[in-house]
């Protein structure tokens, strides 16, 4: 229900990669800033190189890459400040606006939701020091909470952001993940609890004619039927753009039907010339770390670039995405998403049909579309969703989920689905432990039955113990 | 030579045998269980004529070298006696048997062997004492170092080792295996082999047989110049040097006095070159056994410092799960293959080598007076699972006999009692998670009110099928006490 920020790595990939070193994501990572600039042989990204692209109301340069601020690193090493109770690393967070400043990002996108609500004050802090001409800032009404739905609870959120923020209008305004809700009746009512009921939206349109908001837009995930009608009410709002999830997975194989396919959403968008904001480019990090068989073969195709890159240079490629959305905790992911766009080298046909190949392969895998967004967190039976369904995924992708007890590699992958499922998931955190309760269900920007994923997954775990 | 063969096998087994009690990962139990099963009171508890004749054999051929080789607590204590030595020399002086306590330690035994005192017969047996400090002491270490290279292992994606939790199964079980590991430990420092030649019942019944055993020591009195070596250096205190003879009964035939002896006048054989003896002494010593109280200490403390950092794990996202705690039991629970509570009771000598062994942290010293230290089961980390019998292929008392895993789905060690008011399924949630864990779907999910439509569906247990396995206890939401839980039966049963 709720939108989400794609970022380069997800922080397991970054350690693993850290940790190995020989990681195909780390190693493709070292060897496209060679391809990056033909005759330089350095690891740093070029000043001065960035790909923009222009929006059409205003004529402004916009970067290709946007910076997303909802993985902000912390002082705690091992985690971006969503995840843990600790505080935001605001050093580190000025570093790396400074430096994505300096080599030319000018997209910060945030929230009042992010960070469990410090990533706009922190990212506030960082822009503040920065010309205001040198940096765009996109925030959303995050009015998740019913407490929030009222007109005045809405205002307050948004005068808050411009306080957080440091600034006197916001660039881009998102009504924030529309769409979401049990079923398309269900999203219906709670869109319009949430934006038009209490006249919110009349306050945000009011408000874009005033100068204080300069482009108004929404997020969608979830229900098509709220994304079609808002769009067949663009002459109505005039949407001045849209944030969408696309990457070479989801433009033919979102989670529920082809309407959802990105495919849809950003032709319906081109149809109307409304710029596209790509949020998941990276498909939650799963576009970076592709099942062995086929990241050998993206390899293959170009050996000295990073598997990562190509989800990358996928999303710029369409002439109506304006910004591509990349959550960067650390200054590795800046440096190697800079490395990809300073400048976009745009695919070709054969480019984009080789990756639609690969994505129809990688949907041959049995994968749960969990992009480890946490939204469906907490679950009141304390279990760790996320954590389950990645690390299905990950023995999924790496072949560690065997199904043939007759198999001879069998007893290797059972025991490296189960010591490291007890790694990942502490017992009382297991799959088994769900109740089917469905709280978490409505959260899940991906539409997963979460409820059913995770009995599946405790029955296979059962069966993998018991056939030992 | 008699004693450096001595060493090595002692090493050998001692070495093998902690490592049997220590392994958790079920690998050496195929290698090394016989070694848990050659122990005299675990051979006696079994029934097992082979083990007991084969003692009763070598007994009276070599002498107790039982004692020496084969128990580990007897090991134990040498090594302990062994580092004093090093520091202390010919530190040892004969002194006539204590008959009276040795005899009132037996005839205790006999008698809870008989009454089918099972804890009082725990704490006498020498290789379930020592299994016990093992479990309890020194396991936790092993364990933690374990954990240490499952780490490792983790951080390069190894699945070599993986993590084990380390926790107190009973507080009563620890208390008693630090004492035991004191007294015997002081005792061994101050005088050898005193514990087991004054208090160990087994010690006591295998020196009625050494006294008409074929090999012995003899002392060669033309030989002899009196230089009393020997006598110093024994650590059974069992040589009476002024009559020149030896106290057969307490005599462990570790062969120290012979590689003493500068005169040839000590040999180890059938035929008794000629002697006579006599003499008294003491054992004396009062080094302090601060080394050893301080790595209990240090366990206590290492176990409160992991338990803080538990807790700081939880994170913002998950919710706190609070702990189960173990409902009261009117019959306890214990593990399938014991046939019932009074084989159990009977026959075990709570060695804890099932307890160590439970890779589900079912199985754990029981509390109970009665039954103190033996295993009992409870359902708050884990369950008895189908395709485990561990338990049953270890235990070397036949307290917990062989069950294979189709006899063992299949036997009734309890029932599964449902408690309503904590059910969270009669609450109106959509639960049934018990129902739909049940190993043999002896659960069937049924509306509370039959005539009510939209009655909330609850758990009814169908006792014909049920095992007592505590899937459905230990999987149940509801918290601190589960909705239901698991009551034993005396007499297992099949169904």
């Amino acid at each position: 229900m709720n939108d989400n920020n794609s970022k380069t790595f997800n922080r397991r990939s970054f350690l693993k990669a850290l940790g190995l070193g020989g990681a195909i994501v780390a190693a493709g990572s070292v060897v496209s800033c060679a391809s990056s600039d033909d005759n330089n042989n350095t690891q740093e990204p070029p000043v001065g190189k960035m790909t923009y692209r222009k929006n059409p109301k205003d004529g402004k340069d916009v970067s290709i890459l946007g910076y997303g601020m909802m993985r902000l690193p912390t002082i705690d090493l091992n985690g971006s400040a969503r995840e843990d109770d600790i505080e935001i690393d605001q050093e580190m967070v000025n570093k790396l606006v400074d430096y994505a400043i300096e080599h030319g990002v000018n997209y910060f996108d945030t929230s009042p939701a992010y960070c469990k609500g410090k990533s706009e004050h922190a990212t506030g802090i960082a822009l503040a020091r920065h010309k205001r001409d040198e940096y765009l800032i996109a925030t959303k009404l995050s009015n998740f909470a019913p407490e929030t739905w009222s007109h005045d609870a809405g205002v307050e959120m948004f005068q808050n952001s411009l306080k957080e923020l440091q600034v006197d209008y916001i660039d881009y305004l998102l009504l924030h993940a529309v769409g979401g809700g049990d079923d398309k009746d269900d999203a219906m009512k709670k869109f319009n609890a949430r934006y038009i009921d209490n006249g919110i939206l009349d306050y945000l349109l009011e408000q874009r004619e005033k100068g204080v908001i300069k482009h108004l837009g929404f997020s969608y995930h979830g229900n098509i039927e709220v994304y079609d009608y808002l769009l067949a009410q663009h002459d109505k709002y005039h949407w001045d753009f849209v944030q969408i999830q696309l990457n070479y997975f989801d433009w033919n194989h979102a989670a529920k039907n082809d309407e959802d396919n990105a495919e849809y959403l950003y032709n319906e968008l081109a149809k109307r010339n409304i710029p596209a904001i790509i949020m998941e480019p990276l498909l939650g990090g799963r576009l970076a770390k592709l099942p062995d068989p086929l990241a050998r073969k993206v390899l293959a195709r170009d050996p000295e670039r990073s598997i990562a890159s190509w989800a990358f240079r996928y999303a710029g490629t369409r002439p109506g995405v304006l910004t591509v959305l990349s959550g960067m905790t650390f200054m590795e992911h800046l440096k190697d998403n800079l490395l990809t766009y300073c400048p976009l080298k745009p695919l070709t046909a054969d480019d984009m049909k080789f990756l639609h190949d690969l994505a129809d392969e990688m949907a041959k895998y049995d994968t749960i579309p969990c992009n480890d967004c946490k939204y469906c967190m907490p679950c009141p039976f304390g279990l760790d969703i996320p954590a389950i369904l990645t690390h299905y995924n990950k023995c999924l992708t790496e072949g560690n989920a065997p199904q043939d007890n007759k198999d001879p590699d069998y007893a290797r992958h059972r025991r490296a689905f189960l010591v490291g499922y007890d790694r990942r998931v502490p017992k009382l955190r297991q799959a088994d432990h769900c109740i089917g309760c469905g709280h978490c269900k409505p959260h899940c920007p991906q539409g997963i039955d979460i409820p059913k994923e995770l009995a599946r997954i405790s029955d296979y775990v059962d069966k993998l113990k018991r056939e030992g | 030579m008699l004693k450096k063969i001595r060493r090595l096998l002692a090493a050998v087994t001692f070495i093998l045998i902690t490592l049997l009690i220590l392994d958790f990962t079920d690998t050496l139990m195929a290698w090394l269980g016989w070694l848990a099963q050659i122990q005299f009171i675990p051979a006696v508890l079994a029934l097992n004529a082979v083990v007991i004749v084969a003692l009763v054999l070598l007994t009276l051929v070599f002498g107790r070298i039982y004692c020496s080789v084969i128990c580990p607590l007897g090991v134990m204590q040498d090594i302990v006696s062994w580092i004093h030595g090093r520091k202390k020399k010919n530190r040892f002086e004969y002194s006539p048997a204590k008959s009276w306590l040795r005899y009132t330690m037996l005839g205790i035994m006999v008698v809870a062997l008989a009454a089918g005192l099972g804890s009082i017969v725990a704490l006498l047996a020498p290789y379930s004492t020592y299994a016990r400090i093992v479990t309890n002491v020194l396991q936790p270490f092993y364990m933690w170092g374990n954990n240490v290279l499952a780490a490792i292992a983790e951080h390069y994606e190894s699945y070599a080792f993986y993590s084990v939790d380390v926790w107190v199964k009973s507080l009563p079980t620890l208390l008693i295996a630090i004492a035991m590991l004191v007294l015997v430990a002081v005792l061994a420092w101050r005088g050898g082999r005193t514990y087991c030649n004054t208090i160990c019942p087994v010690g006591t019944v295998l020196a009625q047989l050494a006294r008409f055993s074929w090999f012995k020591v003899h002392i060669d009195a033309d030989k002899c110049r009196n230089c009393n070596l020997c006598n110093k250096n024994c650590k059974s205190a069992c040589i009476d040097i002024k009559n020149h003879r030896v106290d057969y009964t307490r005599c462990v035939t570790c062969g120290n006095c012979l590689e003493k002896c500068n005169f040839g006048a000590l040999t180890y054989g059938h035929k008794k070159p000629a002697a006579q003896p006599a003499p008294a002494p003491q054992p004396a010593n009062d080094a302090s056994n601060t080394r050893r109280a301080m790595i209990v200490g240090a366990a206590v403390v290492a176990a409160d410092a992991a338990l803080a950092q538990a807790k700081k794990k939880v994170d913002g996202g998950l919710a706190v799960i609070e702990d189960k705690q173990a409902p009261k039991r009117n019959t306890p629970l214990t593990p399938p293959g014991s046939l019932s509570a009074a084989n159990m009771a009977r026959r075990c000598t709570a060695c804890q080598l099932c307890v160590s062994a439970c890779p589900n942290q079912v199985l754990r010293p029981s509390g109970n007076l009665a039954t103190l230290m033996q295993p009992t089961m409870s359902y708050e980390n884990g369950y008895c699972r189908p395709e485990c019998n561990r338990c049953s292929q270890l235990c070397p008392t036949g307290a917990i006999q062989p069950i294979g895993l189709d006899e063992k789905v299949s036997t009734q060690i309890g029932h599964a009692v449902w408690i309503k008011k904590n059910c969270l399924a009669a609450k109106g949630a959509p639960c049934g998670n018990c129902a739909r864990h049940c190993p043999s779907g002896a659960i069937e999910m049924v509306p509370l009110n039959e005539k009510d439509e939209d009655s909330p569906f609850v758990p009814a247990v169908n006792p014909a099928k049920c095992i007592g396995c505590g899937a459905c206890e230990h999987l149940c939401p509801a918290r601190p006490f589960s909705a239901i839980y698991v009551e034993g039966h005396e007499q297992h049963r099949t169904i």
